[in-house]
C-alpha cells in the first residue's frame, strides 16, 4: 500500500463550542497542511462539532512504545504516597 | 419569513431572474454530485459532495421563494423535476460534462467565484427574500471558492501531467464564462427594478480574482472568445437533456413519492 507518492497522514484535533481544549477526533490523508485543515473541516465538523481545528502530521508525533508499558507505567501502581490523600486539610480548604 | 408571503413579483422578468440563479445552483450541484462515491480520495469525496449539497440548498431556497412569489402553487420539486430542458435557465457553463476532477473543480470555481461577486450585490436586492438567501449563501460560497482554489493551485502548479490537463481544462471551461456577464433583457430589467446587479458590473471583480489565482497556478488564461452560449435563455447544449433525464427520472416515475 505505502509508497512515496502516498499522501501523509494527519491527526485532527477539534475544539468544541463549549470546550476549552482541542480533543483528538481522528485522522485523514492530505498532501499538505492547508488541504488537511480544509478536509478536516469537511470531514469532522459537518454537524457543528467544533469552532477550532488543529491538524498535525502523524509522523511528527513522538509516541511511547506499547512494549515499554512495564517499564514506563506499571511501577506507579504501588506508589500510593504520590496521591495527595494522606493530608489532613484545614476546614477552610475542604473543597479543594 | 413573513416578508416572503407578503412579497410580490416586481415584473415579468422577476421569475426568470430567480430561476436563472436557482437553476445555476441546481445543475452545478447535480454535476458535482456525480462525483459522489468517485472522488479522487475519500476525504475529497466528502468535501466535494458537501459543496454539491450546499448548492442544492441554495437552489431549494430560491425555488421555494420563486414559487411563493409566483403564487401558482409550484413548489421546489415542481421547478426541479417537472420542467423540461427549454424551461431551464442555467448558464451553459454549469451543464457541460464534468471531465476529470481538475476540470470539475475548475468549472465549479468559475461559477462559485461568480456567485461570490453576485451575493453581496443581491444582499441589497429590492426582493427581501432574495436578499436573505444571498446573506445565507455568501459564507458558503466563500468556502467553496477557497477550497476549489486550493485544488486549482495544486493541480495547475503540480506535475507536468497535472499542469497540462489543467491547461486543457481551462481552454474547455473558460469559453463558457462570458455568458455569466451578458446584460440581456432579463438582466437589464432586473437591474432597473433593483432586483440585482447588471452582470457586466461584476466582470472586472471576477476577472481580477480568477486571473490572479490562475496566474499563481501557472496557468495561461485563454484568449477571450465572444459569448456563444445562451443557456440562460433556455437554449442548451445536448448535455443538459441527459442530465435532466437522470435527475428527474425518479420523481417522474413515482409522482408525489415521499421518503
Amino acid at each position: 500500500m505505502s509508497n512515496a507518492k502516498e499522501w501523509p497522514l494527519w491527526e485532527v484535533f477539534i475544539r468544541s463550542r463549549a470546550g476549552l481544549d482541542h480533543k483528538h477526533c481522528g485522522s485523514l490523508h492530505a498532501p499538505d497542511g492547508a488541504l488537511a485543515l480544509q478536509t478536516a473541516r469537511d470531514v469532522y465538523t459537518r454537524r457543528q462539532e467544533g469552532v477550532s481545528i488543529w491538524v498535525m502530521r502523524a509522523d511528527q508525533i513522538v509516541a511511547s512504545d506499547p512494549a515499554h508499558k512495564a517499564a514506563y507505567f506499571d511501577p506507579m501502581q504501588d506508589k500510593i504516597y504520590r496521591h495527595p490523600t494522606f493530608y489532613q486539610l484545614p476546614d477552610d480548604v475542604n473543597h479543594l | 419569513m413573513n416578508t416572503l408571503s407578503e412579497a410580490v413579483l416586481l415584473g415579468p422578468h422577476h421569475l426568470a431572474y430567480l430561476l436563472r440563479l436557482a437553476d445555476g445552483a441546481l445543475i452545478l450541484g447535480q454535476r458535482i454530485a456525480e462525483w459522489c462515491g468517485h472522488g479522487p480520495v475519500v476525504e475529497e469525496d466528502i468535501a466535494f459532495t458537501n459543496i454539491a449539497l450546499d448548492l442544492l440548498g441554495q437552489a431549494r431556497l430560491l425555488y421555494t421563494h420563486a414559487g411563493q412569489l409566483e403564487g401558482a402553487g409550484r413548489d421546489e420539486d415542481a421547478f426541479a423535476y417537472w420542467r423540461d430542458e427549454k424551461q431551464f435557465f442555467n448558464p451553459t457553463l454549469v451543464e457541460i460534462p464534468n471531465g476529470d476532477f481538475g476540470q470539475s473543480a475548475l468549472r465549479a470555481y468559475a461559477y462559485t467565484s461568480y456567485q461570490q461577486c453576485l451575493w453581496p450585490a443581491l444582499e441589497r436586492s429590492q426582493d427581501l427574500g432574495l436578499a436573505a438567501i444571498a446573506r445565507k449563501s455568501r459564507p458558503e460560497t466563500a468556502y467553496h471558492c477557497e477550497h476549489l482554489a486550493q485544488w486549482i493551485l495544486r493541480l495547475g502548479d503540480g506535475t507536468a501531467e497535472s499542469h497540462s490537463r489543467m491547461q486543457q481544462a481551462l481552454e474547455t471551461v473558460w469559453r463558457y464564462t462570458p455568458e455569466l456577464f451578458v446584460d440581456d433583457a432579463v438582466e437589464q430589467a432586473a437591474a432597473q427594478s433593483g432586483l440585482g446587479p447588471a452582470p457586466s458590473s461584476l466582470i472586472v471583480q471576477w476577472q481580477q480574482g480568477t486571473s490572479a489565482l490562475l496566474r499563481q497556478a501557472t496557468l495561461s488564461l485563454p484568449a477571450a472568445t465572444p459569448c456563444a452560449a445562451a443557456g440562460r435563455q433556455g437554449q442548451h447544449s445536448p448535455h443538459l437533456g441527459a442530465l435532466l433525464a437522470e435527475m428527474q427520472s425518479l420523481a417522474r416515475a413515482h409522482p408525489g413519492a415521499q421518503w
